[in-house]
């Protein structure tokens, strides 16, 4: 689940990489980490997690702590300096060069490895193509939008066909509806092209569409590493619930395989259903998991708090149900007003219990 | 400005400001004046001459080439030693790069004499090297240095120049490429702003220079003062005039090339 499997297919390993930075801040814990060829590996987490520093040190810009090493291929390039490691990288400023054009940047690379200047016409043209900013080749880089600086800055990238592309944060800096286009432009890009991604964000729905694999970070720890789907349905802990996606999290005691909670009973599909978890437990559900029906004769109730339509669907915020407001999100078809008295029908393989961990 | 001017108000601020600056220029006119003026003390009416002008370049022709020398030199050493510094001491930014870009700023608080004073202590034995326009150049490059490092570290504060290092880095350049293709042109404008004062100053320059000049080392500003000493008034005054029709076309020329350069290369902060 959590690794791939046969070494050949591993393009990057990181092994026991922690960094401490010279006045003593441990900024990145003990990490071992397997990358498959052609994966598409997202670190996430909030700022200060350790991401960005996890992708200096396999870019090169950083040197783990001792006992650690990244390899590429099977090749150790732990003492290898940034410009022998062949990678790509996209930094959230685009550092592109402002003393060069459009064209001077994306082949700067190839020229740097003596590339011949027909064959890197060619190219910059292909990756021109590719990235679609066509007819900008003789621009000046401040002539640009944030949305065509990103686009250059990834043809930079891969213009030398990296061993490992590393984009840290590539869309933070653009307004939301472009960051949304760029990212399935992006998404396609990097299954067409097939090379070893590590992508850094803080934006887990950026993470989600975006990765094969996710590493969530926490105060430089691997908090879990899942598909999208194991990281969202089956969260590690409660940090993970909460910082991928809207998650009810409650506290409450288990019996007989189901919560009590202060507005009836909730059954537990989640191995506890067997009987074999019992006293205090921490669960998961998430609000689109919830169905509201009629009170009567629901085993579970509350009163509906508030409501906040969002379109495609409204947020109900349900009290009574469990020690904190439940949210459930309701069809926008479904008309129910505050005050109402409700029921919640919730699948019970839709509560996850979690490890009962100190956050 | 408003379109409605309050009269009164305005010609008083344009009075002021024909006076001060009239204050300020009267001066240098009457010294130039002075230069090719057939009689001082007579006045203008003795006639307009150029001979203390020409005599001006027989007796110190070699001062003004030396002080070029000795300006062009200065600008060559704190080019090659000053933005390598400047750039090391933005990146490692820490402690001890802050004392050391103290340090070499020290020179500007220490009066130029004591300077002197150091090197001739130190170096005065050194008879060849004491003899030569070089041991000026010394004096210079000390004084001259820390304006260049402060223009190119100003710029590279403001750049965000590190990433674009990190940047080429990733690409494949070597230390030396990201410098040279990377760096320097991003600090072409604080390059030029540290060019033009060091050229500037080093011209100027007489405090140090008295102290570490011999009678053949000579510069010009050392010659003016030895003119003023020793020589009629009118030849000093030429000397004044030289003296300006030689940095004045040079400083604006300086200045069109930054003006120029800085447009190629766009508004960019």
């Amino acid at each position: 689940m959590s690794g791939p499997v046969d070494s050949h297919g591993i393009a990057l390993r990181v092994e026991n990489c922690a960094k401490t930075f010279a006045d003593g801040t441990r900024v990145l814990e003990t990490i071992t980490l397997d990358v498959a060829r052609s994966e598409t590996v997202v670190l996430l987490g909030p700022s200060g997690c350790g991401k960005t520093t996890l992708l200096r040190i396999i870019a090169g810009l950083e040197t783990p702590d001792a006992g650690g090493r990244v390899s590429f291929d099977d090749t150790d390039v732990t003492r290898v300096p940034i410009e022998r490691r062949n990678v790509g990288i996209v930094f959230q400023s685009y550092a592109l060069f402002p003393n060069m054009n459009v064209a001077e940047n994306i082949g700067y690379g190839l020229k740097i490895r003596g590339v011949k200047d027909a064959e890197r016409k060619a190219r910059i043209a292909e990756l021109v193509a590719l990235t679609g900013i066509e007819g900008l080749e003789h621009r000046r880089i401040d002539q640009l939008s944030g949305g065509q600086r990103q686009r250059v800055a990834l043809a930079r990238a891969i213009a030398v066909r990296p061993s490992v592309l590393l984009l840290d944060e590539p869309l933070t800096a653009l307004d939301a509806a472009l960051r949304e286009r760029l990212r399935s432009e992006l998404n396609r890009l990097l299954r067409t092209l097939g090379i070893t991604t590590i992508y850094v964000t803080h934006d887990q729905s950026e993470a989600m569409a975006l990765g094969d694999r996710i590493v969530v970070m926490r105060k430089g720890a691997i908090a879990q590493i899942g598909t999208p789907r194991d990281i969202y349905f089956t969260p590690a802990s409660r940090f993970v619930a909460e910082f991928v996606g809207a998650a009810n999290i409650v506290e409450a005691r288990c019996k007989d395989g189901s919560l009590e909670l202060a507005g009836g009973r909730l059954l537990v599909g989640d191995g506890a259903a067997n009987g074999n978890v019992s006293g205090k437990v921490l669960a998961m559900i998430r609000p689109e998991t919830i169905k509201i029906v009629t009170a009567d004769g629901a085993a579970l109730s509350g009163q509906v708090d508030s409501i906040s339509f969002v379109g495609d669907r409204q947020r109900a915020s349900i009290s009574g149900a469990a020690a904190k407001p439940i949210m459930a999100d309701v069809p926008n078809s479904v008309t129910f007003k505050v005050g109402d008295r409700v029921g919640l029908a919730i699948d019970p393989s839709a509560v996850r219990l979690l490890p009962g961990d100190a956050s | 400005m408003s379109p409605i001017r309050n009269r009164p108000i305005f010609a008083a601020q344009l009075l002021f400001t024909l006076a001060v600056a009239a204050f300020l220029i009267v001066p240098a006119v009457l010294s130039m004046m002075a230069g090719v003026t057939a009689n001082y003390f007579r006045g203008i009416q003795s006639g307009l001459t150029l001979q203390w002008v020409l005599q001006v370049w027989q007796l110190y022709a070699d001062t003004i080439f030396r002080s070029f020398l000795i300006a062009f030199s200065t600008l060559g050493v704190t080019l090659v030693v000053g933005i390598p510094a400047a750039y090391a001491l933005h990146l490692r930014n820490d402690r001890l790069s802050r004392a050391v870009e103290e340090i070499i700023t020290l020179p500007l608080a220490i009066p130029g004499l004591a300077i002197a004073l150091a090197l001739l202590l130190t170096y005065g034995s050194f008879g060849e090297f004491r003899r030569s326009w070089l041991f000026i150049l010394v004096g210079h490059v000390v004084f001259t240095l820390p304006f260049m490092v402060r223009a190119v570290l100003a710029v590279f504060a403001a750049s965000g120049v590190e990433t674009l290092d990190e940047s080429a880095a990733s690409l494949g350049a070597t230390p030396w490429r990201r410098f040279r293709d990377v760096i320097v042109p991003n600090a072409r404008p604080g390059i030029l702003a540290g060019s033009l004062m060091v050229v500037t100053l080093s011209l100027g320059e007489f405090n140090l220079t008295w102290m570490l000049h011999t009678p053949l080392t000579k510069t010009l500003p050392v010659g003016l003062a030895d003119s003023y000493a020793s020589m009629r008034l009118e030849v000093a005054s030429a000397y004044t005039l030289v003296f300006f029709v030689m940095i004045i076309p040079l400083l604006i020329a300086m200045q069109v090339f930054v003006g120029y350069r800085s447009n190629l290369s766009g508004t960019r902060r």
